[in-house]
């Protein structure tokens, strides 16, 4: 304990003198290997084509990168060197919720802002919300909150859910029961990492239920998927857009055709900022964009936005400029809550084949101007 | 729970426990014979998985691409022993831990070069895809009862290759005295070479099985891999008998498990509760089967006498 705290003490000595006049040095811990590399690497390329659209006005960023390989203690390594050596300002980059909550408290307790691209834990949202921490993407039950509208207003009154048995996957269900006003037929948590979902789906097929609602992001959601399409057990899927993102759709492939997912992005929204987004991004790296790539490409304009105000070193003046989130996201409508996570609104979007190629686009809106369950919480 | 229910849960074991084997024999006759812990077993899985992939989507048959797969990863398990493996025999296990764990990260990021990070689409062939009624009123997907049909097969092949056949002596003897059977005139690089090609082939195999029904994704071995140690280890290391026996006992365990558990918990806690800690007991089940058999039978069920 005493070399960790002496350890902190001497960080932060460090990063007083550390960033210099109109610069600024982001450090992006991402999952570039292993399984889940598919999300961190289209957050990834979603950041820094921002950087690259927005030309000059991004000369002064500095962005270090390295891969967490989906690991809380490499992750943890990770934020040490690059807070300890690289001396970043701004941590970004983390998919994964149990990365996250090894990651962020430690970092902002340093004095650096961490700025969420995607996990956004309820532990962070509520009470133990931090100034220097900003989520951009969603508190992680808004999508869940979201399929749990749709199920009550396409009529569902007996609906099986299952997602797995870590921090995500227990928001994942509460979020979804907070809208949900139908009974549940059954409530399942399974293993993380899962592939094989032959036992669960045997518990679907005999509870009766009139739809699914699943929380299963990356492989874990292919597997469910496929093996439900091949069980012929037919009842209609729900799930948020994690399920169902561009990443993992081509490898889903004709089975998740027609199923509703909640999302807070879809490359179909029509704003001049998201035109720009998937036109560039198609353009740059020749696939369609996830969900994943937006929020990565917001999280970049919102620290551009910020940067054009404040300098990091004001962290007071940068924060208040974060806090203003005067960027146009490719979401439209976009601002930040008390509890520093968005107020946006989540659609529906439904998986279609398209020339050949299977998204999704939008056939409604769940939740308007959503914040989160645990604002009220946050006292900053 | 009703009796349906029970028999979808049992094939589901069964077809599990199928699958397991499939990867742990060859992980158990690799060590048998060759005294070799070989961590990349999981790679070969996913090799496999890809190649039928590609295989797959390039000629738009399943059946190639599963050909493929056998040949893909057999090759490339042929080639890693001539080219790595054989210099490890006589080291001792730390190296060739430290070795075979390179190679996964060697396999791993090569096969991301080659094929991306976003994982494949791979899918079931038009005759195995949809449901069989089996008598009693069970629907069951029929590309699983495929699969619990090949391990069968695949058990049977493997039994009648070892105790039947020349090369099955050669391998049980190369397995109790490797200098002798040499001596002998029996070129037992060769024979090591066929022996590391046919685990890898299974593994291969397994992969685009799974593949096929789960995600072909880069990583995709590594928690099969876990777990087919631990079926080697219940089963005792070398014998493929005991494969078979522990692939099934951990495949039922593990999906009975998982389906009673949360649900007999409910007896004795509050529902949301029992769910909670019906998930992570399940999960920890087949380990405890594992230690188990141990303390009962410190070499496993069917482990090679000390």
């Amino acid at each position: 304990m005493r070399r960790i705290s002496t350890a902190i003490a001497v960080a932060t000595l460090l990063a007083s003198g550390a960033a210099g006049a109109d610069g600024l040095k982001v450090g992006m811990i991402t999952t570039l290997s292993g399984g889940g590399a598919g999300l961190g690497i289209d957050a990834r390329d979603g950041f820094m084509l921002a950087l690259k659209m927005a030309g000059p006005a991004a000369a002064g960023i500095e962005v270090v990168i390295d891969d967490d390989q989906q690991k809380p203690d490499v992750a943890v390594q990770l934020a040490d060197k690059m807070i300890q050596s690289d001396k970043v300002d701004v941590l970004t980059g983390i998919i994964w919720s149990n990365l996250a909550m090894a990651v962020v408290p430690a970092a902002v307790a340093q004095d650096k802002f961490y700025l969420s691209l995607n996990a956004g834990p309820s532990a962070l949202a509520g009470a133990n919300c931090h100034p220097n921490y900003f989520n951009v993407a969603w508190q992680n039950d808004n999508l869940h909150e979201a399929a749990g509208a749709h199920a009550n207003a396409a009529g569902y009154g007996k609906t099986f859910i299952l997602a797995p048995n870590y921090p995500a996957g227990t928001d994942a269900l509460s979020g979804f029961k907070r809208f949900y006003t139908g009974a549940l037929s059954g409530e399942v948590y399974t293993q993380l990492g899962q592939t094989d979902y032959a036992p669960e789906i045997a518990q679907i097929r005999s509870s009766g239920a009139d739809s699914v609602f699943f929380f299963l992001p990356g492989g874990m959601g292919i597997a469910f998927v496929k093996q439900y399409a091949e069980s012929g057990v037919g009842i209609p899927l729900i799930g948020p857009a994690f399920s169902f993102s561009q990443d993992i759709l081509g490898a889903v492939g004709a089975a998740a055709l027609g199923v509703k997912n909640t999302a807070q992005w879809s490359k179909d929204l029509d704003n001049a900022a998201n035109q720009a987004f998937v036109a560039g991004f198609q353009a740059e790296y020749g696939r369609l964009p996830s969900l994943y790539a937006s929020q990565g490409f917001d999280t970049a304009n919102l620290i551009l936005s910020a940067m054009a105000k404040a300098e990091v070193t004001d962290q007071d003046a940068f924060r208040t400029a974060l806090r203003a989130a005067d960027f146009a996201s490719t979401r439209g409508a976009f601002r930040f809550n008390t509890n520093h996570h968005p107020i946006q609104d989540i659609y529906v979007r439904e998986v279609v084949e398209e020339n050949g190629v299977i998204t999704n686009r939008i056939v409604g809106v769940a939740l308007t101007d959503r914040g989160d369950a645990y604002a009220e919480q946050c006292k900053m | 729970m009703s009796a349906v229910l029970i028999a979808e849960q049992t094939l589901n074991g069964l077809q599990y426990g199928m699958m397991l084997f499939l990867m742990a024999a060859g992980l158990t006759l690799v060590f048998g014979v060759m005294g070799l812990i070989n961590l990349a077993h999981g790679a070969l899985y996913m090799v496999g998985a890809f190649a039928c992939a590609a295989v797959a989507a390039a000629s738009g048959s399943f059946w190639l691409g599963l050909g493929a797969s056998l040949a893909a990863a057999a090759a490339m398990g042929a080639l890693i022993e001539v080219a790595i493996i054989r210099r490890l025999y006589a080291r001792d296990h730390l190296d060739q831990v430290l070795a075979t764990f390179a190679l996964i990260l060697v396999l791993s990021e090569t096969t991301r070069w080659v094929f991306g990070s976003f994982p494949l689409y791979l899918s079931l062939p038009e005759v195995l895809s949809g449901t069989v009624t089996l008598p009693g009123g069970v629907v069951y997907p029929a590309f699983r009862l495929a699969i619990i049909t090949i391990g069968f097969a695949v058990a049977g092949g493997l039994f009648w290759l070892i105790g039947r056949t020349r090369v099955g002596i050669r391998i049980r003897a190369g397995e109790a005295d490797r200098e002798m059977v040499a001596a002998l005139g029996v070129d037992i690089a060769r024979l090591y070479t066929f022996v590391f090609a046919l685990g890898a082939g299974l593994a291969g195999l397994a992969g685009a099985l799974v593949g096929t029904i789960q995600s072909v994704q880069v990583g995709m071995g590594e928690p099969v891999l876990i777990l087919a140690f631990v079926v080697i280890v219940i089963g005792g290391i070398g014998s493929v008998r005991g494969a078979l026996v522990g692939a099934l006992l951990v495949g039922m365990t593990d999906t009975l498990g998982k389906a009673m558990l949360p649900q007999a918990l409910t007896l004795v806690l509050e529902p949301a509760a029992a769910r909670g800690v019906g998930a992570a007991a399940a999960s920890m089940l087949i380990y405890i089967v594992m230690a188990g058999v141990l303390v009962w039978r410190p070499r496993g069920l069917f482990g090679a006498r000390a």
